[in-house]
């Protein structure tokens, strides 16, 4: 009973077994970018039809399998169109195995809220935002393995 | 004192932006010679009667731009009558992204008649020039008396990319339509998520 009001009560709460993945528009998701504990938090913008970004993944995910548990937290954010979360999205992210967090970015208004994650943002995709409490460091373009631990490594 | 703090705030933290390479509001731009689909090479200035010109980075296969294609058509429709033609410049690499390839760019202009000049970058020195960072990306370039173009518009076509019946603010042609009156665009500058350019490796 009280799973079915969860599910009620978090509508857009995508609870598919293997994927884990929020719906939501960037009212919903600001909080991510707010955090002020000591994690280093890695906020990956990407879609599953941008090659760039899809071509970066598997350093994103390789690094947080290799820190996880230690002070850091990837947060990957489609940019999908939500009616797609179903057919593209999920299967996409069933095939890929990484500890993450997962949201869908749904919501147009985005001349509003891209210099709200960061003021460097001209809106392309691939982009990253590493940040942890107050200090903040953002990325617009594909970033390699390498400067993706060095980023990380000056935060911790 | 503490509105002259804000101020100050604002006017530091508006410079993040502009400091990057390319192109501002109020600069004036170069004229470039690029091919365009029909195989000739073409100037902004070989363009007759026109007051100023939408330059839109654009290309085949980012879904942004494919979901401004109708709109982009009906903007050049309805401006260009009135002097502002649209002028599409594909800013991508073809090896990287084969669907932004020469030949994918003509198939595309037949198969939804695209009525203005599909330009490609085909050195890509004309997009840094700009500073375009993305697809779609607008320059609104407004003729000056001496001739010079400037730089009157930077940004997004509208504020809803999914739902052209949604939007609230429709950024480009409220732009074109304050410098048809002697007016300058507020806003001038705006933001949009889009696909990164593929460059050449």
């Amino acid at each position: 009973m009280g799973l079915a009001l969860l599910a009620l009560a978090t509508p857009s709460l995508a609870t598919v077994p293997e994927v884990r993945i929020k719906v939501v528009d960037f009212e919903g998701f600001k909080k991510e970018l707010e955090a002020q504990d000591d994690t280093v938090r890695i906020i990956n913008f990407w879609a599953t039809w941008c090659l760039p970004c899809l071509k970066e993944l598997p350093d994103f995910e390789r690094t947080a399998r290799e820190r996880a548990g230690n002070r850091v937290a990837f947060i990957f954010v489609s940019l999908d169109n939500a009616e797609q979360l179903d057919t593209r999205v999920i299967p996409f992210l069933r095939e890929r195995e990484a500890p993450a967090r997962h949201f869908l970015l749904d919501d147009p208004g985005a001349n509003r809220w891209i210099p709200l994650v960061s003021g460097e943002w001209s809106g392309a995709i691939p982009a990253t935002l590493i940040y942890r409490s107050g200090k903040r460091k953002f990325h617009e373009g594909m970033m390699s393995y390498d400067e993706l631990n060095a980023q990380i490594n000056g935060m911790l | 004192m503490k509105h002259l703090i804000l101020y100050f705030a604002f006017f530091v933290s508006s410079l993040g932006l502009s400091a990057q390479q390319g192109y501002n509001v109020g600069d004036v731009a170069e004229d470039f010679r690029l091919p365009n689909i029909d195989g000739k090479l073409y100037s902004l200035a070989d363009i007759p009667n026109a007051q100023g010109f939408i330059v839109i980075f654009t290309c085949n296969h980012c879904p942004y731009s494919i979901a401004y294609e109708d709109r982009i058509i009906a903007l050049h429709r309805k401006y260009q009558a009135k002097g502002w033609p649209v002028v599409a410049i594909n800013p991508n690499d073809s090896v990287v992204q084969p669907a932004d390839s020469w030949s994918a760019m003509k198939v595309r202009a037949r198969e939804k008649s695209f009525p203005f000049l599909y330009l490609l970058d085909e050195r890509q020195e004309v997009f840094p020039r700009f500073g375009a960072t993305r697809t779609p990306h607008v320059y609104v370039l407004q003729k000056q008396e001496n001739g010079s173009l400037k730089v009157a518009y930077i940004g997004a076509i509208d504020d809803n990319h999914k739902d052209a019946g949604a939007v609230n603010e429709a950024f480009l042609s409220n732009a074109l339509d304050a410098l048809m009156a002697g007016k300058t665009p507020e806003p001038s500058f705006t933001r949009a998520i889009g696909c990164s350019i593929k460059v050449k490796q």
